[in-house]
């Protein structure tokens, strides 16, 4: 990453409002967006969207989490997940939250902890 | 070109379809990040979060000129259980008092590994305080550093006040198998946190 797209450069602030049309935080379905939730785009990126989020379109082809696309975007989290919003309500992007415990840790879901030991084995 | 979702059938694409979180905690300077580092399967990445709902508390603080600088670090890696699996890894925060700004950064979590360095105990108690209190799961991975002294597990799990049921493994965070050991056994303890849930009362 270039450092001039580091959040921490001196107009960052500015840089998120502007982004964000001076959004802190997202709205609706985004609000549960996690560090580990996965999001793949569902259309290609169009001429005359904002740069941004065309360049979230081309980086989730294949699924990607939001942590990965924060540190590859250079943009803090909850500025991302405004950007997020606005696709997921757009219907350009799907997300997909990561598996939590209490899902994990009941009936059927004991075969993903399965899975995970046999993967973590294999390494 | 082709965007059909998570769900393509008969093409396993190039990325995972899903996704679970461990979080990996305990006191600043614990190894968190060399534990991160080593399991990773790619180079640890950071993703940051700006302190927006804090500045009401820093506006008055010295050092206002820097707020824009103010963020929290999370280092991040991942690991590749299959080809629609992946475990992400999250280092949380070495300042413990602004983990309450990651909004629910423990509630999608499978479980967590705290770190402790056995010749500061109690850099990790709040880590372990915290986790119970949040109900996340949890194992305790004592960071063996040259000088550490061998002190008896029993003698560590007492200071540290935890339960009996709480496994305590000792590892090398610098060394990747050990540190996979440290989530083997994270996930046995999940298994078996499964399965007493599952008993009849």
């Amino acid at each position: 990453m270039s450092a001039a797209r580091r959040p921490t450069e001196p107009s960052g602030l500015e840089r998120y409002y502007v982004l964000t049309g001076g959004r802190s935080g997202p709205a609706g379905s985004a609000a549960s967006l996690d560090v580990a939730t996965l999001v793949v785009a569902r259309t290609a990126p169009s001429p005359g969207m904002q740069h941004e989020h065309q360049e979230i379109l081309r980086r989730c082809r294949d699924p990607l989490s939001v942590a990965e696309l924060g540190a590859h975007l250079g943009l803090p989290f909850n500025i991302l997940a405004v950007l997020l919003s606005d696709l997921l309500q757009a219907g350009r992007i799907e997300a997909r939250d990561p598996i939590p415990a209490h899902d994990a840790g009941r009936g059927t879901d004991l075969a993903l902890l399965e899975e995970i030991l046999s993967g973590l084995q294999r390494l | 070109m082709d965007f059909k979702g998570f769900d393509r059938p008969g093409q396993p694409g190039g990325g995972p379809t899903r996704s679970v979180k461990v979080m990996i905690a305990g006191g600043f300077g614990t190894g968190k990040t060399t534990m991160v580092r080593s399991v990773s399967d790619i180079r640890p990445l950071t993703t940051e979060e700006t302190l927006t709902q804090a500045s009401a508390d820093v506006d008055h603080l010295i050092g206002v000129a820097d707020k824009a600088r103010t963020t929290v670090s999370l280092d991040f890696g991942k690991i590749s259980i299959n080809d629609t699996l992946t475990l992400y890894l999250f280092g949380t925060p070495g300042q413990e008092r602004f983990w309450f700004l990651w909004n629910g950064l423990f509630k999608g979590a499978l479980g967590a590994v705290v770190l402790v360095d056995t010749r500061r105990l109690a850099s990790s108690f709040r880590a372990i305080e915290e986790m119970e209190r949040q109900k996340v799961p949890f194992v305790i991975a004592l960071n063996v550093f040259p000088d550490s002294q061998d002190y008896p597990v029993e003698e560590i799990r007492d200071a540290l006040d935890i339960s009996p049921h709480t496994p305590v493994v000792s590892f090398d965070a610098r060394d990747r198998a050990a540190g996979r050991d440290v989530l083997v056994a994270l996930i046995r303890h999940l298994k078996d946190h499964a399965a007493a849930a599952l008993e009849p009362r």
